[in-house]
């Protein structure tokens, strides 16, 4: 059932799934904001590239520049105002959220009763959400343990010494682009399919389709190794005798193994193909020690596993690329 | 006793003398009162001002400085600062405010504190009992709740400015790493918080949430090579943070501590490091001048 707007309106209107909706805002205007910092930048460094006499003066940067001026200004009043300023309105802002809209409280914990849709915090609805395409180990350990790994190693990756403490994209589009795909592209839209998608049971809810808490979805979901048919026939010919009863086990957790080697070569051939597009860029990836490389391609790599993953499961039904025993991807 | 006289004729008693001097001492008491008065409508020359804030507030650079540097609250920032790093449209001021939000949330917190017991035959209560009848209480848990959500919404356009400025290459790498630890820190605070009303969203969020962590490599029970480890519902990670095996009492008791005491302290700390880290590493990063392809070494 589609064009159900109360459904849409009741989703939008609780209360926790507020600075979801204002993120929607707030995210694409500050990607504008950088952006547009980033684009007077870079048009002034394209003038300067082009005119070396005036690289050589202080037009180093947007702001109006003037001999005259002092360098610097006391901490009082001149930042001091404006933080005050900024604790003021966002006094302000609280103040009127919090008089307008009240904090939720639902019935008494009950453990014999069941929360349908049971959804995280805000915050956390896109490693919820990643639980529908990866097993709970991954989705809930690996996956935030490698996102706050990775943040924390970006300084240690990057070796482009240029756009030190101001906005350019020119310079530095691998590193912009990367965080927009990773922050906005994977973690934000993740967020927002948690919280506007998902309905009951977690399944999938197109807006304005009502949420139906009786639905029920019957979807096979197929491993690749049952696509391509695997049945560890001809293996059980090769193996020994007391491992023969495995055989099928065994052949699907040997072919799990190729699809994942084909995914890591074309993954990284796609990120060297990349690195190597322009002059500069090939000039920063020559700078990168053997460390620093074979730390950002892990990264990269895994990073880009995970739409790959959405992919297969949303559009060809993919439950798992490699089965094991032990642990299946 | 005889009456004295003086050159006059007049008598000169010990009442006329009691006279005089009242009236020397209601001329001196006036003159005083008048200065002091006075005295008042400059506030910072007393010694009571002087004694709080140390200096004299004269409209001089020194004097300016001084003010910054002499203050505990102030003296985190520098007395000068780039005069383009005021600019709103460089930092967006959303460290501060995260800053700022941490705090309001304290303040409202240890008030919510005062109404709260962390069991479960109270905690439902509690939060009725200040929904309901305490003067303010809906305001303030409104507050609290608005401000976390903010909160995590700050920290992370925060997270988004820093990047897109390159503010996180040297020398301030390290500070990155301390921010991201901040910002697990604050999600962590803002999910203990959610268990602690005792309903149905919180125990709902927090029971799929700890499931995750049965999964956990090595250390959860329903893990990889977990159960060839001995890992049981009995002793695994999940116990360890819910005091149990189900959301139960000793898992409030341990978001309550969590949330109140044990996370506001680590992340306090990681805090002064990170604005510690801020004026160390050189002030806040820029805006810069831009740099040149040219101009880095090959």
């Amino acid at each position: 059932m589609f064009g159900d707007w109360h459904q849409l309106w009741v989703i939008i209107s609780t209360p926790d799934n507020i600075p979801i909706v204002a993120m929607l805002g707030l995210v694409p205007f500050f990607t504008w904001y950088a952006f547009h910092n980033m684009l007077a930048n870079d048009r002034l460094i394209a003038q300067l590239e082009a005119d070396p006499q005036l690289a050589r003066t202080h037009h180093r940067t947007t702001y109006p520049y003037n001999s005259r001026w002092e360098r610097e200004l006391h901490t009082n009043p001149f930042l001091m105002r404006k933080e005050l300023l900024a604790a003021i309105i966002i006094t302000i802002i609280l103040m009127v959220w919090a008089l307008t809209l009240n904090a939720p409280l639902e019935e008494p914990a009950n453990a014999s009763v069941t929360m349908n849709p049971a959804k995280a915090p805000w915050y956390f609805l896109g490693l919820q959400e990643m639980l529908e395409y990866f097993d709970p180990w991954i989705a809930g350990v690996i996956v935030p343990t490698l996102i706050i790994v990775g943040l924390m190693a970006i300084p240690f990756i990057d070796a482009n010494p240029l756009g030190n403490g101001y906005y350019t994209y020119h310079q530095r589009r691998h590193a912009v682009w990367t965080f927009l795909i990773g922050f906005e592209g994977l973690w934000l839209v993740l967020v927002c399919i948690g919280t506007f998608i998902r309905g009951p049971g977690f399944m999938w809810y197109w807006p304005t389709q009502t949420w139906d808490p009786d639905r029920v979805e019957f979807n096979v979901n197929r491993n690749l190794d049952q696509i391509f048919g695997i049945n560890g026939n001809w293996l059980v010919h090769i193996l020994p005798a007391s491992l023969r009863p495995e055989a099928v086990i065994i052949a699907r957790a040997l072919f799990g193994i190729i699809p994942m080697v084909v995914y890591g070569i074309a993954a990284a051939l796609f990120i060297h193909w990349i690195c190597m597009r322009t002059e500069y860029s090939r000039t920063v990836y020559r700078k990168m020690s053997i460390l620093q490389t074979v730390t950002m391609y892990i990264f990269l790599i895994t990073m880009l596993f995970v739409p790959v993953t959405i992919f297969l499961r949303l559009v060809f039904r993919i439950k798992y690329i490699w089965e094991t025993p032990w642990f299946s991807i | 006793m005889a009456d004295q006289k003086d050159a006059n004729g007049r008598k000169t008693g010990v009442l006329e003398d009691l006279k005089e001097k009242s009236r020397e001492f209601g001329e001196i008491v006036k003159t005083k009162t008048q200065e002091q008065l006075e005295e008042l409508k400059k506030p910072q020359e007393t010694q009571l001002y002087r004694s709080i804030f140390r200096i004299k507030h004269d409209e001089d650079p020194r004097n300016r400085a001084l003010s910054t540097l002499n203050n505990l609250f102030f003296h985190i920032h520098p007395a000068k600062v780039n005069r383009d790093a005021t600019r709103y449209g460089y930092t967006w001021g959303l460290g501060g405010i995260t800053f700022y939000l941490f705090i309001v949330l304290v303040f409202t917190g240890v008030m919510l504190m005062f109404y709260y017991h962390p069991t479960k035959v109270q905690a439902f209560r509690d939060i009725l009992y200040l929904e309901n009848d305490v003067p303010f209480g809906r305001l303030l848990r409104n507050m609290h709740r608005w401000a976390a959500h903010l909160m995590v919404m700050a920290v992370w356009l925060h997270m988004f400015r820093v990047f897109m400025s390159g503010s996180y290459k040297r020398p301030r790498e390290f500070n990155w790493c301390v921010g991201v630890l901040l910002m697990v820190l604050t999600l962590l605070l803002s999910f203990t918080g959610y268990l602690l009303p005792d309903d149905q969203l919180g125990f709902w969020a927090v029971t799929v949430g700890t499931n995750m962590a049965r999964a956990t490599p090595l250390l959860g029970h329903q893990g990889p090579f977990g159960p060839q480890l001995g890992m049981t519902p009995y002793n695994d990670v999940r116990f360890a943070l819910l005091g149990g095996s189900i959301v139960d009492a000793n898992a409030l008791l341990r978001a309550y501590i969590w949330h109140c005491i044990a996370i506001p302290l680590i992340a306090s700390v990681f805090m002064g490091v990170h604005f510690w880290r801020v004026r160390k590493d050189g002030g806040i990063s820029g805006p810069s001048p831009v740099m040149l392809e040219a101009e880095t070494k090959a």
